[in-house]
């Protein structure tokens, strides 16, 4: 059985976010990239099966869409354990630009299940995984929490806001995982890391595509508004407060 | 010149950082509090190869640089200095002496365990009545023809009753002086062998300190390390190698306590401010800053010139000097910028400041690291 972990590269979650050319591109300057936090859950739950040894799993193998600066977080992915990692030679443009790189790649390559975290860090889409489905003609499931095997068949988990569900798939699926597929990313060993240099990084060139979208404009949040104290023996302030100020009341 | 770290160096920097910060941080206090050994930490820190990065892969370690070592260190102690003791003295004095004047044997039968951290190892040289002056050894290994007969005490040894393999620094014949010294490797659960009661120590309190009691200790002839004679030597060599280490957690301590601080100075507020705002704490913050990055050079040329193959003893005294008096310094400081509450345990920075004396003094107390930089000075041979 093969894993292919679908893998976005984007800022560490501690980055100060800042915008040029007239607020329509992302300032990646001075950026520390990272393996996206689902992603990496997702990569960690598919490293763990494999290594337990008890589970019909081969290979895993992560894959990206970007270009050479990518690599370093690719290497990581390899120091956690993937066996090998494909890099698809392109500027991810939309989704839909990345899902069509990512559908054309399994399609020649077959997997079992192509793994996805519920969404990335840097613009929040949670749409690549389900159109890679679509494209694949292959099932979907989202929200995946949990996943174990018995012997070759796979028994899914999924956490709904009122419990949760089983699923069984029958062939090839995509597989949109959220909290609780790993408890938290694995840390590589110093034997990971020196093997990742060692193991198949491979290039391979983007396919036609279109991208549907375009980004226009970013706008930052408005800064938190400070916090304003008062007396615990002053309740009429705080009444007058939360109805003129708050407007909650 | 290059100031970058290699993509390898980054990473272990990251895993050191990801388990402080995840793991250590969490039992840190109670551990101090308390003196309770980190063991499930130790195994933990095994599986990700901490404990024998140094080693070369051959020998079951994790073939890291000594740069890389400065970097995990540093992590490490940022949260949790008595766990950083309990690596640099595995790694940089017990490891790093087996692999480097060690028969391929004595590799094959005591390194690889101790690479793998499925051991911990102890380097047994301080006694009673030789600390600095390491050359009054008063423990005797005596030459039996087939083994040495070992007798004496030993005294502050970190991991003293954790650690399984021994290093013991002993003097075979008195007449030669510093060259009649041996360094052997002994099994802790060798018959003859008491470990003394826990010290109770002000820092480090999650590292074990013993003194260990030698009577009539049978131990192989093989298990010397190098020519007979060779001991004195041997130590000095070792400890050269282990200031590194120990100067990476002097500046991880440094760093840890910084942060602290600065968290803290751009949080609390005073006379309508942000502490941070007041030159009394900015500038404070600013020497802070300063002598950290300095300490962080001085540690990261010593690992460079190790790695390269280049003398490093003189500029492992300087880190280990400057690395020392900066943690103390700085944690003080630390201190005082959290004021009262930098005075109580859950604030961390307390813990930090107890930690960092013993920095100043072992593995070569800064006035010895003194010593040898001035030596240099005198000889020509900075």
């Amino acid at each position: 059985m093969k894993l292919l972990v679908c893998i976005s590269n984007v800022p560490d979650t501690t980055t100060k976010v800042k915008f040029t050319d007239n607020q329509t591109r992302f300032d990646s300057s001075g950026v520390q990239w990272i393996i996206n936090p689902w992603d990496e859950l997702a990569l960690t739950r598919a490293v763990d099966l494999k290594e337990d040894g008890s589970n019909p799993i081969n290979e895993v193998v992560v894959i990206t869409v970007g270009l050479t600066n990518t690599e370093p977080t690719l290497r990581k992915c390899l120091a956690i354990g993937a066996d090998k990692a494909i890099r698809i030679d392109t500027e991810p443009k939309d989704a839909y630009f990345v899902s069509q790189q990512i559908a054309s790649y399994v399609k020649t390559n077959a997997f079992d299940f192509v793994i996805f975290g519920i969404e990335s860090g840097d613009y929040n889409g949670s749409s690549v995984g389900a159109m890679v489905a679509e494209w694949l003609d292959i099932p979907s499931v989202s929200s995946v929490s949990g996943i174990r095997f018995n012997g070759n068949q796979a028994l899914i988990e999924r956490d709904t806001p009122t419990g949760k569900e089983q699923i069984e798939v029958n062939g090839t699926a995509v597989l949109v995982v959220q909290k609780g597929f790993a408890k938290e990313p694995k840390i590589p060993n110093m034997r990971g890391i020196m093997m990742a240099r060692q193991k198949p990084l491979e290039v391979i060139p983007a396919v036609a595509a279109e991208a549907l979208t375009n980004y226009v404009g970013f706008e930052l949040p408005q800064p938190k508004a400070k916090v304003k104290m008062i007396d615990a023996d002053n309740m009429a302030e705080l009444v007058k407060l939360l109805s003129t100020e708050a407007k909650v009341l | 010149m290059n100031f970058e770290f290699t993509e390898e160096q980054q990473m272990i920097r990251q895993a050191a950082r990801d388990y402080a910060q995840r793991e250590l941080i969490k039992d840190v206090i109670e551990r101090d509090e308390k003196a309770i050994f980190p063991t499930e930490h130790i195994k933990k820190l095994s599986e990700l190869g901490f404990m024998g990065m140094l080693v070369n892969s051959k020998y079951e370690g994790g073939g890291m640089d000594t740069i890389s070592y400065v970097l995990a260190m540093e992590e490490i102690s940022k949260v949790d200095s008595s766990v950083g003791v309990i690596i640099s003295v595995n790694n940089s004095l017990v490891c790093f002496g087996i692999e480097k004047y060690g028969t391929e044997e004595q590799k094959e039968k005591w390194l690889k365990p101790l690479a793998r951290g499925e051991k911990i190892g102890a380097f047994l040289l301080s006694e009673p009545g030789a600390g600095s002056d390491a050359t009054s050894q008063k423990t005797t290994a005596i030459d039996m023809g087939d083994h040495y007969l070992v007798n004496g005490v030993k005294n502050w040894i970190t991991s003293g009753n954790s650690a399984s393999t021994y290093i013991v620094i002993a003097q075979t014949d008195k007449e030669k002086g510093h060259k009649g010294i041996n360094a052997l490797l002994v099994d802790k659960n060798s018959p003859g062998i008491t470990v003394g009661i826990h010290e109770n120590k002000m820092g480090m309190r999650s590292s074990d300190t013993h003194s260990v009691q030698f009577t009539d200790v049978k131990v192989p002839k093989e298990n010397r390390l190098g020519d007979d004679g060779f001991g004195f030597k041997f130590a000095m060599k070792t400890l050269e190698g282990g200031r590194i280490g120990i100067a990476s957690q002097a500046l991880g301590i440094a760093s840890g306590a910084y942060e602290l601080a600065v968290k803290y100075a751009k949080e609390r507020k005073a006379f309508g401010t942000e502490i941070i705002n007041h030159q009394a704490i900015a500038f404070k913050l600013a020497d802070m800053a300063t002598e950290i990055e300095a300490a962080r050079f001085l540690c990261l040329k010593a690992a460079w010139l190790k790695d390269q193959n280049l003398p490093y003893g003189n500029a492992s005294a300087m880190a280990k000097l400057y690395a020392a008096e900066t943690a103390m310094k700085v944690t003080t400081e630390a201190v005082q910028i959290h004021g009262g509450y930098g005075y109580v345990k859950e604030y961390h920075v307390e813990r930090m400041m107890r930690d960092a004396k013993l920095t100043q003094i072992y593995e070569g107390t800064s006035e010895i690291q003194k010593i040898v930089i001035s030596r240099a000075i005198a000889t020509d041979s900075l």
